[in-house]
């Protein structure tokens, strides 16, 4: 198949217009979701098709493009996005967060601020956080456009009567500028409080359920939580053992077959970084042994 | 890290090249031609159209050799060519009225004008290994005779004109497009069996069967079937009246369902209606049944909560290439969300630990 068959980034200009007109409205209604006409794309529902159709609509052939998933670049799915992009947008990429206009990201946000320049275009499985309180997207939809929001109070504070906190670890919804509750996709609640007041654009693509929404630079996004019960970001408990990075999220990796194990930073950029910075981590000398062999084995059999 | 950034990159590389390998078999036995797929694999062909939404046998086929013959993966395949074909217009509605047919059966009625004719149909075959096959495809000449073409009225009309029949009135509205517009609740008829033609066959027999066990049962008089070619014409603004582009071959179902009247409407019979492209009887049917289940609220019929009555889950769950999608993606890495719900589970442990030793304490 030859790629010069297709667009720029693929989609059709007709196709990209309709879907910036979704993100503008996205935009002056920020954390409302917007129904757009989500196209087929040449990878899976559920695989980022609606962050593809978001990148593709806002990338310019100037442009240099990041990918990460679960912080990383280099993840399958990330690498196969990221090439995806190399082919039919002929787009610069990069690892460097600070070096990209456009990252399209799943299940994170980057550890290093963004800038006004740049553009965070999450991929959203499911957009409305209301989803598994009430299947229904009719009533959902009136939910939101009633400001109903009680069910959802009412989940958080069983969670507490039941487990004496809330419950909810990724995807942790939010309230934005006092108006939509909003999901923030699968992020770990870690990430919640850079939504809000963040310099950068952020851009949420839902394709299979055909729903945009955005947060303008700036906006307010608060995590729902009591007054007596704060929202409070977690992690594990433990400095990156690259890295020593403390303010980092940690993914676990279990490095032998005795239980041992070692917390590394998710945002594989971010580590990068400071360990060129001089920064070391309690286990960063057997590090690239352990990377190195253990990353590998599991790429292949990917 | 870099190391691992080229190695995922050189991995699906070898996966792909894997894939392309498996996908070839033994290369002492001969590769599979298109048109191989398309003649003699037909019915495979005619299912990732109709659910591909694309009228194409060759592509079609070309789909199922990538595919492997998953067919699902094939129409996958389809669909994401078609949405990047340019619209030059629309076409008039197909006038199924004027078919020609290779097979059209009422089971309301012994017989009737335009006649009963079975056509290539695997019903009454005894479903026996034909070991033959395996040595020898060749098959003696089907007898023929010659026919008239001649318009085949439909079965529904007999029944209207005793007022039995539901009205349909001709409807000229622009129906909307679901592939250019996203899906939106309450559906029109129109749509929905839109979101039915395209919908997962397995998905659609399942509902329908759902609908004769019992679950907003409706019991459906195959009225009429019918499998055949019908012109498509397009009006081109140039010429300013329409024409011949091709033809089409389609299944069209149509129910006669029992109603005992409703608060609004008299005792009467009703209809489903299925359409399909190709050769695709089990689909038409389904979809005709699942059709007149999702009409309750038009007829003031009842909401039992059956699965089949509710828009919502029917339209939503119906589309292969959208459950596919987000069943398979729990294959990709969740390692991130995975982390936060390890961390919530340890302290959650860690509490439930601590409470039960301090009761056990006291």
């Amino acid at each position: 198949m030859s790629e010069s068959a297709y667009n720029f980034a693929y989609l059709d200009e007709q196709t990209k217009r309709m879907i910036r007109r979704a993100i503008l409205k996205g935009l002056a209604i920020p954390g409302y979701q917007v129904p757009f006409a989500s196209r087929e794309m040449p990878m899976p529902y559920g695989w980022g098709t609606g962050g593809v159709q978001v990148s593709a609509a806002v990338l310019h052939p100037e442009d240099t493009f990041k990918v990460i998933d679960q912080g990383a670049d280099d993840t399958t799915n990330a690498v196969s996005i990221r090439t995806f992009f190399e082919k039919t947008a002929q787009v610069k990429t990069t690892t460097r967060t600070s070096e990209a206009r456009v990252i399209q990201t799943r299940h994170r946000i980057p550890e290093e601020g963004l800038t006004e320049d740049q553009i965070l275009v999450y991929q959203v499985p499911i957009p409305e956080p209301l989803r598994f309180l009430e299947p229904r997207e009719s009533e959902t939809r009136k939910m939101h456009s009633l400001e109903e929001y009680g069910l959802m109070h009412v989940k958080l504070y069983e969670d507490i009567s039941r487990h004496g906190h809330i419950a909810t670890s990724y995807a942790y919804p939010v309230k934005v500028e006092d108006r939509y509750v909003m999901d923030p996709s699968p992020i770990p609640k870690f990430d919640n409080p850079k939504l809000g007041d963040m310099a950068a654009i952020q851009l949420f693509g839902a394709g299979r359920e055909q729903r945009i929404y955005a947060l303008p630079p700036y906006t307010k996004a608060v995590s729902l939580d009591f007054e007596d019960h704060p929202f409070e970001a977690s992690k594990a408990d433990h400095p990156c053992g690259l890295c020593g990075a403390e303010d980092s999220y940690l993914d676990e990796v279990i490095v032998d077959d005795e239980g041992g194990r070692m917390f590394v930073c998710s945002d594989t950029d971010y580590c990068e970084g400071r360990r060129a910075k001089g920064f070391v981590g309690a286990m960063a000398a057997t590090d690239q042994m352990a990377a190195t062999t253990m990353t590998k084995p599991t790429l292949e059999v990917l | 890290m870099y190391v691992a950034v080229k190695g995922g990159e050189a991995a699906i590389a070898n996966a792909h090249a894997w894939l392309a390998e498996e996908r070839r078999g033994d290369p002492s036995v001969t590769e599979l031609s298109i048109a191989q797929i398309r003649e003699q694999l037909a019915l495979a062909v005619n299912r990732v159209m109709a659910e591909g939404s694309l009228y194409d046998p060759d592509l079609a086929a070309l789909a199922i050799k990538q595919a492997r013959g998953d067919l699902i993966e094939a129409i996958f395949l389809i669909r994401a060519y078609r949405t990047t074909l340019p619209r030059f217009g629309a076409s008039e509605p197909i006038d199924t009225g004027v078919m020609a047919c290779d097979r059209r059966i009422s089971a309301t009625f012994k017989d009737l004008p335009g006649g009963q004719v079975l056509g290539p149909t695997f019903d009454y075959t005894h479903r026996l290994l034909d070991f033959k096959l395996a040595a020898d495809g060749e098959t003696p000449e089907a007898p023929t005779r010659a026919t008239e073409r001649s318009d085949v009225p439909h079965v529904a009309e007999f029944l209207n004109g005793e007022g039995l029949m539901e009205e349909a009135p001709r409807d000229d509205s622009v129906p909307p497009d679901l592939t250019r517009e996203p899906l939106e609740m309450p559906a029109d008829r129109a749509l929905r069996l839109q979101a039915l033609t395209r919908a997962d066959e397995g998905f659609t027999l399942g509902l329908a069967y759902s609908t004769q066990r019992g679950y907003a049962r409706n019991h459906a008089f195959v009225g009429e079937l019918r499998i055949g070619s019908v012109p498509v014409e397009m009006d081109i603004p140039e010429l300013g009246f329409a024409i011949d582009i091709g033809e089409v071959t389609v299944t069209e179902c149509e129910t006669v369902n029992q109603f005992t009247g409703s608060k609004t409407e008299p005792p009467q019979f009703t209809r489903g209606y299925g359409l399909v492209f190709g050769q695709t009887e089990r689909k038409a049917i389904s979809m005709a049944l699942v059709d007149r289940a999702l009409r309750w609220e038009e007829l003031g019929e009842d909401f039992v909560g059956a699965p089949a009555q509710d828009a919502e889950f029917v339209l939503y769950h119906a589309d292969n290439i959208q459950a596919t999608g987000f069943l398979e993606h729990i294959k990709l890495p969740h390692y991130v969300d995975f982390q936060s719900e390890l961390e919530l589970v340890r302290k959650l442990r860690r509490e439930a630990m601590e409470n039960t030793a301090q009761e056990a304490a006291e």
